[in-house]
């Protein structure tokens, strides 16, 4: 074994449900010290491959390591280096939030003191200290998602997963989290995370692994991944649908690349680089009188890095019908 | 599309003592099977403090229960309600102890639903440290229950012949079969996947095993096919046992029973584990 050994290796790793391939033929190498960013849409197979490396689930085929432990054979030893925040909050809800984590601290083996006074440092620092004495029930989403954070690092780990840590979250909490993130990085944790949002691993991730249908379609820093999309987005939506022939050769011209007519009869689309470029694009529109309802510039999102990478745009979630 | 939220840079946390506090430091060595199991069995501690309503079962119903069958089938089967009251009172113990028993099954399987034990299995723990933490918290229960029946008996006229030991001893048998019945329920929380259905499923099992028994009414009034049923039934045996300590007499079923709590352990202890650490 090396000195520095990696953090999480698998190779072929495999999850079937019934016909459902969850986790097909997933490779991942993650070095230690780093925040990896499992970046993929709904039934992806992201919570599945996190409940294999956390010795949850068991893998049908392929291996996976943990600081050099197999996940199977070695199970005892996983649990002792990694912990998990799952993708819903794992708390004991009837109880308090302090109480919660001295739960944890005592069947990590800290002594009655020692558990108590972590849970108040940790409690403090998470900005909960206020609501410790409160019932877990009580807690808004955001506190909830950053005890259930607090209750994986009562004992600091070498290694923690975060399950989509923000889903769910408002900007506010969102950047909580993400300060959290990067607070346990520094000190020396190697994070994985996953996320719907290509915003999120471009601000937290180190690197990030594309995945879709349950395997790894893309792999590479953050940069690399968008240079692969281009930088950003320019929608907008014309007042008057019948000009759409003429903008897009007003705005084509502008910008010098091609155009994309979407569904939308009023509507046009296009990669752009900078920010200049648009507002120019937009001031020669306003000069040849077409009158525009809607623009946004925009980086890329997670549906068109999709595009990008697989000629398919990532499927809608279901469960957003009920 | 995501536009770029402009994010107001939040920060109520301090970044000093948030970075402190996630400085790595020493892990403490690991938890023995003890402190685990007792720190679950806190837990169960705890979720009473916090949520009391809970205690309904076994506060309220064996109130309810000793006074109903006291009054309601007192004058007309034993010709007196005090000399029922004797007959009944171990029996209505009996009764209501293991009807709760089914709550066990039912607080795990909530557990499994709100995520907690995906927690608590990743940790390094011994296993069994969470069952049987929650089944000591459980006993605790079934004491908080019996001493209830037991003080409301003696208020209405019980008067057991074996006095306050024979009354313990009758009480602890009870307890050491009810903790051996729960594992079976927890065998059966880990499989069935909703509360409703853990709740049917006992019922199913516990409710023929407990009318159908000699906690009410001595069996020789029965027809000879139910005899049988009611002779076989483990909570008679339980029963019998039971009103025999209190009565300062021990029969032999009290082994019977001890075998039988010793049978369910063996079975549905290591059941329970496997189902335990299986997947899902
Ligand atoms: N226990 C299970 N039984 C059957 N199918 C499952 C199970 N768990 C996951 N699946 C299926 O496996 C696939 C991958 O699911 P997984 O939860 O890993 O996706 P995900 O990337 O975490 O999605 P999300 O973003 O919605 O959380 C999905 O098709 C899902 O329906
Ligand atoms: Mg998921």
């Amino acid at each position: 074994m090396t000195s520095r050994e990696l953090a999480i290796e698998t190779a072929g790793l495999t999850k079937r449900f019934g016909t459902t391939r969850a986790v097909d033929g997933v490779d991942l190498t993650v070095s230690q010290g780093l925040v990896y960013g499992v970046l993929g849409p709904n039934g992806a197979g992201k919570t599945t491959t996190i409940r294999m490396l956390t010795t949850l689930l068991r893998p049908d085929g392929g291996w996976a390591r943990v600081f050099g432990h197999d996940v199977v054979r070695e199970a005892d030893a996983v649990r002792a280096r990694v912990s998990l925040t799952g993708q819903y909050a794992s708390v004991d809800e009837d109880l308090t939030g302090q109480e919660n984590l001295i739960l944890l601290g005592r069947l990590l083996g800290s002594s009655g003191s020692q558990a108590r006074a972590r849970a108040a440092e940790l409690l403090e620092a998470f900005g909960l200290a206020e609501a410790a004495g409160r019932r877990v029930k009580t807690y808004s989403g955001g506190m909830r998602r950053r005890l259930d954070i607090a209750a994986s690092i009562v004992v600091t780990p070498d290694l923690i997963f975060l399950d989509e840590p923000t889903t769910g979250l408002d900007p506010r909490s969102r950047s909580q989290v993400w300060e959290i993130v990067r607070a346990l990085v520094a000190g020396g944790t190697t994070v994985l995370l996953t996320t719907q949002y290509l915003e999120e691993a471009d601000q937290l991730a180190d690197r990030v692994a594309v995945i879709d249908h349950g395997r790894v379609i893309a792999e590479g820093t953050p940069s690399e991944l968008k240079a692969s999309v281009g930088t950003g987005a320019l929608h907008l939506r014309l007042l008057d649908p019948e000009q759409r022939p003429q903008a897009e050769q007003i705005l084509e011209r502008a910008l010098g690349v091609a155009l994309y007519r979407e569904p939308d009869p009023a509507a046009l689309s296009a990669r752009v680089s900078d920010a200049e470029r648009a507002a120019h694009a937009l001031a020669a529109l306003a000069q040849a009188g077409i009158a525009v309802t809607d623009f946004s510039l925009g980086r890329p999102s997670l549906d068109e890095v999709f595009l990008a990478l697989t000629g398919h745009r990532a499927e809608e979630p279901l469960e957003d019908a009920a | 599309m995501t536009s770029t939220p402009i994010l107001t840079p939040a920060r109520p946390i301090v970044d000093d003592t948030l970075r402190a506090a996630l400085s790595p430091r020493v892990r403490p060595p690991r938890a023995n099977a003890l402190t685990a199991s007792l720190t679950f069995f806190w837990r169960a501690m705890l979720k009473i403090k916090h949520v009391p309503e809970q205690l309904i079962d076994v506060t309220i119903f064996p109130v309810m229960f000793t006074l109903m069958f006291t009054y309601l089938f007192g004058g007309a089967l034993a010709g007196s309600t005090d000399a029922y009251l004797q007959y009944l009172l171990p029996g209505v113990l009996v009764q209501t102890v293991v009807l709760i028993t089914m709550y066990t099954g039912l607080g795990l399987n909530i557990d499994i639903e709100k995520g907690f034990f995906d927690r608590i299995r990743t940790l390094p723990i011994w296993r069994p440290a969470a069952i049987v933490g929650m089944l000591l918290g459980d006993a605790a229960r079934y004491t908080m229950a019996s001493t209830i029946v037991i003080v409301l008996g003696l208020v209405l006229g019980f008067r057991p012949a074996g006095g306050v030991i024979g009354v313990l001893l009758g009480v602890a048998l009870l307890l050491v079969f009810s903790f051996s019945l729960s594992w079976a329920w927890t065998s059966l929380g880990l499989v069935v996947r909703t509360q409703n259905a853990v709740m049917m499923t006992s019922m199913l099992f516990l409710f023929p095993l407990t009318f159908a028994s000699n906690i009410f009414v001595d069996p020789a009034t029965m027809p000879g096919w139910l005899q049988a049923f009611v002779n076989a039934n483990p909570i008679s045996h339980l029963a019998t046992a039971v009103r025999g300590l209190m009565a300062g007499t021990a029969q032999p079923e009290i082994a019977l029973v001890l075998i039988a709590s010793a049978v369910l352990v063996a079975v549905f202890g290591p059941l329970t584990m496997r189902l335990y650490g299986r997947e899902r």
